[in-house]
């Protein structure tokens, strides 16, 4: 027996632990970024047509072909028809009843640097904790070893305000910028790439973003580079019966690896708000992606009232052989959450993995999952879903795992487990299996539990207060996806999962 | 009345349970039916007795259990009433229950479990946390004598643990969180004679002047390992019979009936 073998690693994750408990009790209320910056917005006027689509491209000084592209979808989207097969439950949209572009005045002209960002802008993501001075770590989690930098893309409503670390970046051949600088910069690889693995018209909500899409973020990674540090891009809705529509569009050239990591919050409000994001991902051979989310937009209140309605398109591409994705998502905000991040595995040998945790408390309702479409020979897959429910939220899991007949040799993993607080919530399973040739295989587990009083009794026996049990017993069986998250975000997401369940037990 | 006070009058008394009655909480069951009992520091209790005749219920209401009513009575812990407390104010007071079926909880390292649960009541007291370094060492130390090994400090608490792991992880908790007053429901129950010795020498290794203990068994055979100063008999949710370590060889000799019916 030798206790010290493991004593770095112990201290590292033990240190995580606590932490995370410090953090739970020292937030009080229980959303705590649901305050609101006051700046002067620039809209266009409310409500969809083509001149709103055409002012939007202006708005970014797009080439002709992107505001074609834009009016092609625009066209498509008015014809089509919302879906309705998820298991969620909200009034009618009025889509001419939203603004779909808000900007800061003081972005009218667009920084040089961030030493000229409106101080407004900065204290508002200083106040988030996201670091927009190109300093070594997120905020909260300082005194982390070994300590890494990590850049970031500021978005606030539809522009995005900074991105840091971009000379440094660009030292390795890295490109981290804004959607809207990247068409502006590198129009050939936006125009070879975007749209290519969420067609223009691929669903509703999709389409809805090709002809709207603000900004978001583009990330190019040259053939052989592994990204220096984590990239991030942190989205924050701020401005009234406003839309989020970004894009986010990731290149990986052969060989190549980065991991990136995406943040969501915004203000308290009665209203809903909408965000329809699209989310592409190229990975050409031998190379990997890592994308994690951290979801935590405006939930709504205890009944329900306000919050985001979360509708997101979130698809990759394995092009290339042994090409590798791993999606990480922990979906603890919205109102509504409506979003299955996919995996084609296109080359052969290439390996998708989902990794989730979605919790729905009080009136949410989350609808979400995964897709693993294996076209190539000897594809690996791996979903692991954990699913919350508390109060009166469902939470469903919805998944697809299709074997094309070319996919000899491929194997999935399903692992779906729901965990029940309370007995006035609802947890649902619906997966989707075809396996179309006979050499493959799919295993799918799921199991379904309740917080135990027992396991709360024995936590508090031994000293802990109800909600430090809680967070424990949930981050137990959320561990799995827990340890799936960067070492930096991993904490954050824990003192999350714990903080989007207070109140639910006793 | 002052905490310092209180202290003064009660210097021997650890825990002091006076005409306890207990109920279940969602029927007319009355469990308990006027307990006495007096565990003083320094000393160890024993209760035994019949299925059914309240030993285990006793140990749940003392450390906060949901699911009971008390309709009369009242138990302090150093003169302090236990049964105002939630149950983790019970803890940090000083109290401890080593479970007869310890709980499992999935994905929560054994570690991490020890050091919240430690942290808490540190904090509950006002007291500094102990750092991972320091908790390492602390666990390294307790773990070596009750021959817990370092993978079972990583896996999960009581998943996949044995019987005997099961118990000696109880008695490790208790080494670790050092409380006044240790109650122990049938920790004998499911061990085989070489993990019962392990988990006596644990406990008789915790014996000190300011630490009462009360053992809770349906079995003599424990109290070969752990002495008892004082032995109780509990039937029908009384503590009917109070004698010295001879009265639990008499039970083991001639069985609860006798005994009772001798009482009755």
């Amino acid at each position: 027996m030798a206790l010290e073998e493991n004593l770095s690693e112990l201290e590292v994750r033990e240190g995580v632990d606590r932490e995370t408990i410090e953090t739970v009790h020292a937030m009080s209320g229980k959303y705590k970024h649901g305050w609101e910056t006051e700046i002067e917005m620039e809209f266009a006027p409310k409500g969809l047509n083509e001149d709103i689509v055409r002012l939007i491209s202006a708005k970014n000084d797009e080439p002709e072909w992107l505001t074609e592209w834009r009016l092609a979808a625009y066209r498509r989207w008015v014809e089509m028809t919302e879906p309705t097969w998820a298991m969620v439950d909200y009034p009618e949209i009025d889509y001419q009843d939203i603004y779909y572009y808000a900007k800061p005045k003081s972005m009218e002209v667009k920084p040089k640097s961030l030493d000229e960002v409106d101080p407004k802008l900065l204290a508002t993501y200083a106040k988030l904790g996201i670091p927009l001075k190109e300093q070594a770590l997120l905020a909260g989690v300082e005194g982390a070893e070994p300590a890494r930098p990590v850049a970031v893309d500021a978005v606030f409503d539809s522009v995005s305000v900074g991105t840091t670390f971009q000379a440094e970046l660009a030292k390795a051949g890295v490109i981290f910028c804004s959607i809207s600088e990247a068409v502006r910069e590198h129009p050939e690889l936006v125009k070879k790439y975007l749209g290519s693995v969420v067609p223009q018209s691929d669903n509703f909500f999709a389409t809805l973003n090709a002809a709207v899409f603000s900004d978001g973020s583009f990330v190019y990674i040259p053939e052989g580079v592994k990204c220096p540090m984590e990239l991030s891009t942190y989205f924050r809705i701020n401005a009234e019966n406003t839309g989020q529509f970004e894009r986010t569009l990731i290149v990986a050239e052969k060989g190549s690896y980065v991991s990136y990591l995406e943040g969501c919050t915004a203000p308290k409000r009665d209203t809903n708000q909408l965000h329809a994001a699209v989310v592409e991902l190229v990975i050409l051979e031998d190379a990997e992606i890592k994308y994690s989310t951290v979801q935590n937009w405006f939930p709504g209140d205890e009944n329900g009232k306000g919050g985001i309605y979360n509708f997101v398109t979130k698809r990759a591409d394995c092009r290339g052989d042994r090409a590798k994705v791993m999606w990480t998502q922990v979906e603890t905000g919205s109102a509504i959450t409506w979003k299955y991040p996919s995996c084609i595995l296109r080359g052969n040998e290439s390996q998708g993995e989902f990794y989730s945790i979605a919790i729905a408390n009080n009136a949410q309702q989350a609808d979400t999952g995964t897709k693993m479409i294996h076209l190539g020979k000897n594809t690996r897959s791996r979903i692991v879903s954990k699913g919350i429910s508390a109060g009166k939220a469902q939470n469903t899991y919805r998944g697809q795992v299709t074997m094309h007949p070319k996919a000899q040799n491929s194997r999935n993993y399903t692992q779906c487990d729901s965990l029940l607080i309370g007995d006035q919530c609802g947890a649902h399973t619906v997966p989707y299996i075809e396996v179309k040739n006979n050499s493959s295989r799919v295993e799918h587990e799921a199991t379904t539990s309740k917080v135990d009083d027992d396991q709360l009794f024995y936590c508090r026996s031994r000293g802990m207060d109800e909600e430090e049990a809680v967070a424990l017993v949930v981050n137990g069986f959320c561990k799995e996806v827990l340890q799936a998250l960067p070492m930096e975000f991993a904490m954050e997401a824990q003192a999350l999962v714990a903080i989007s369940l207070e109140g639910s037990v006793g | 009345m002052s905490r310092s006070a209180s202290k003064g009058l009660w210097a021997n008394i650890m825990l002091n349970i006076k005409n306890l009655h207990v109920k279940l909480e969602d029927e007319d069951k009355v469990i308990l039916r006027g307990v006495d009992l007096t565990v003083e520091a320094g000393k160890v209790h024993a209760i035994m007795g019949p299925n059914g005749s309240g030993k285990s219920t006793l140990s749940y209401v003392l450390s906060g259990r949901d699911g009971y009513e008390v309709t009369d009575g009242s138990a302090e812990l150093e003169g302090e009433e236990l049964l105002d407390m939630d149950p983790e104010e019970r803890a940090a007071a000083g109290l401890f229950l080593a479970f007869q079926y310890p709980v499992e909880i999935p994905g929560v390292g054994n570690m991490t479990f020890l050091r919240t649960a430690l942290n808490a009541q540190r904090k509950a007291r006002g007291e500094e946390e102990v750092s991972a370094g320091d908790f390492l060492k602390l666990v390294r130390e307790k773990a070596a004598s009750l021959k817990i090994d370092a993978d079972m400090m990583k896996r999960p608490v009581n998943v996949g643990f044995s019987g005997g792991e099961k118990k000696r992880n109880e008695i490790l908790q208790m080494a670790l969180l050092e409380p006044k007053m240790c109650i122990l429901d049938e920790t004998d129950s499911g061990l085989d004679v070489d993990a019962m010795k392990l988990v006596a020498d644990g406990v008789n290794a915790l014996r000190s002047e300011g630490r009462g203990f009360l053992v809770i068994t349906h079995y003599q055979r424990l109290l070969d390992h752990i002495k008892p100063d004082v032995v109780h008999i509990m039937a029908n949710g009384r503590i009917v019979l109070t004698g010295g370590p001879e009265l639990a060889l008499e039970v083991e000799k001639n069985g609860y009936t006798d005994i009772l019916a001798g009482v009755e």
